[in-house]
């Protein structure tokens, strides 16, 4: 899936710039992309050893541990083949968790290191198990109790009322979250899928 | 609203005050544990570099050559059903791709229309309420090699789709007219 969306966007973009006449743009645009990449990563990688480091002390403490044992009911619920006591289990813990606190930059460490140890449970080496499925989904609808970065750009933009929608926003997050874990239940039923 | 950032601003430094008196009384050797987790937080960052490199490349030939906003036109009407206003569609739709652009969108919609109108208000909970899907799927597949995502895609979307009809829905009754 992945590689044709890959796919459409460089060829249909290459195309279209041909006939609207953004080349020169396009051509920018490429080369802006690895810089912007690399920069990117680089800042990323202070943030990522901060929080991988925190949260390595937060393992051995076992800190992690039970605070994905108190989410158990409703972790099991949505990823009933990750074994309660796995590594797994932790990191995904941390990632909603950091998630729903609004710490993106540290939910994105936490998920990636739970999707590695949810592959060591995997019996295919190419192919995403159910659990994978959910929370990637789970992932892409933003379960953030406060939209702060949304809020801190209102409040710059000179807004009265900056936080009045904190509560609108997490009325529609509940929906795709809801949304999204019922299709990916509803999807995981079929077999061909 | 100060009390409120106050608040905001307290979560991280709390968090990290949290992990490390936690682990102190329990003995663990903090500092070396952090180490060792940091060391294994750059090399992350290195096995993820190719996908972000792969990705912003993609989105952004995408977003310059215009074929975005063909998208956009040929969608608005799509989500006008929904009652999605015409003026936030390239958010709506910019939104899976990348966060960044996305924000930048949001802050242009603010200085166009006023951050206290209801168009920026809707705009502002479809931000606080979805997600940058494409990017997501891409760097944590990618980072495992999986090939086959199956149906992870299609329910992301739908889950954004829910979460602007969420947004349209609430504002209106909250803020409408």
């Amino acid at each position: 899936m992945i590689n044709y969306i890959w796919a459409f966007m460089i060829v249909f973009g290459i195309i279209v710039s041909f006939i609207t006449g953004n080349v020169e743009a396009v051509s920018k645009a490429i080369m802006d992309s690895c810089t912007t990449a690399v920069n990117l990563c680089i800042g990323m990688l202070g943030i990522y050893a901060l929080w991988m480091g925190l949260m390595s002390i937060a393992k051995k403490s076992e800190l992690t541990n039970s605070l994905s044992s108190k989410m158990q009911p409703i972790l099991h619920y949505l990823f009933p083949n990750v074994p309660k006591a796995s590594a797994a289990m932790g990191f995904i813990s941390l990632n909603i968790i950091a998630n729903m606190l609004g710490m993106g930059n540290a939910a994105t460490p936490f998920g990636l290191k739970a999707m590695e140890e949810m592959q060591k449970l995997n019996k295919s080496t190419s192919i995403a198990t159910h659990d994978m499925c959910m929370f990637l989904v789970i992932n892409a609808s933003s379960v953030q109790l406060i939209p702060s970065t949304v809020i801190a750009l209102r409040q710059a933009s000179g807004s009265l009322q900056p936080t009045d929608i904190t509560l609108t926003a997490l009325f529609a997050t509940a929906c795709s979250t809801i949304i999204g874990i019922v299709a990916v239940k509803a999807l995981s039923s079929h077999r061909g899928l | 609203m100060e009390a409120f950032n106050a608040v905001a601003n307290a979560i991280i430094p709390v968090f990290i005050v949290l992990i490390v008196v936690y682990a102190s009384f329990k003995r663990v050797n903090v500092y070396d544990s952090f180490i060792e987790g940091a060391q294994d937080g750059i090399q992350t960052v290195f096995h993820i570099m190719p996908y972000i490199i792969g990705m912003l490349f993609a989105i952004n030939i995408f977003r310059a050559s215009g074929a975005l906003e063909i998208l956009n036109n040929a969608i608005s009407p799509l989500f006008n059903l929904i009652g999605l206003p015409k003026e936030l569609t390239p958010l709506a739709l910019l939104r899976p791709f990348s966060g960044s652009a996305s924000l930048s969108l949001l802050a242009d919609i603010y200085k166009q229309y006023g951050p206290d109108s209801i168009i920026s208000k809707i705009a502002s909970t479809m931000m606080g309420s979805t997600e940058t899907i494409f990017y997501t799927v891409a760097l944590y597949y990618g980072s495992i090699k999986i090939k086959k995502t199956r149906y992870t895609v299609p329910a992301a979307l739908l889950s954004t789709l829910a979460g602007i009809i969420a947004a349209v829905f609430i504002c209106n009754i909250t803020f409408g007219k």
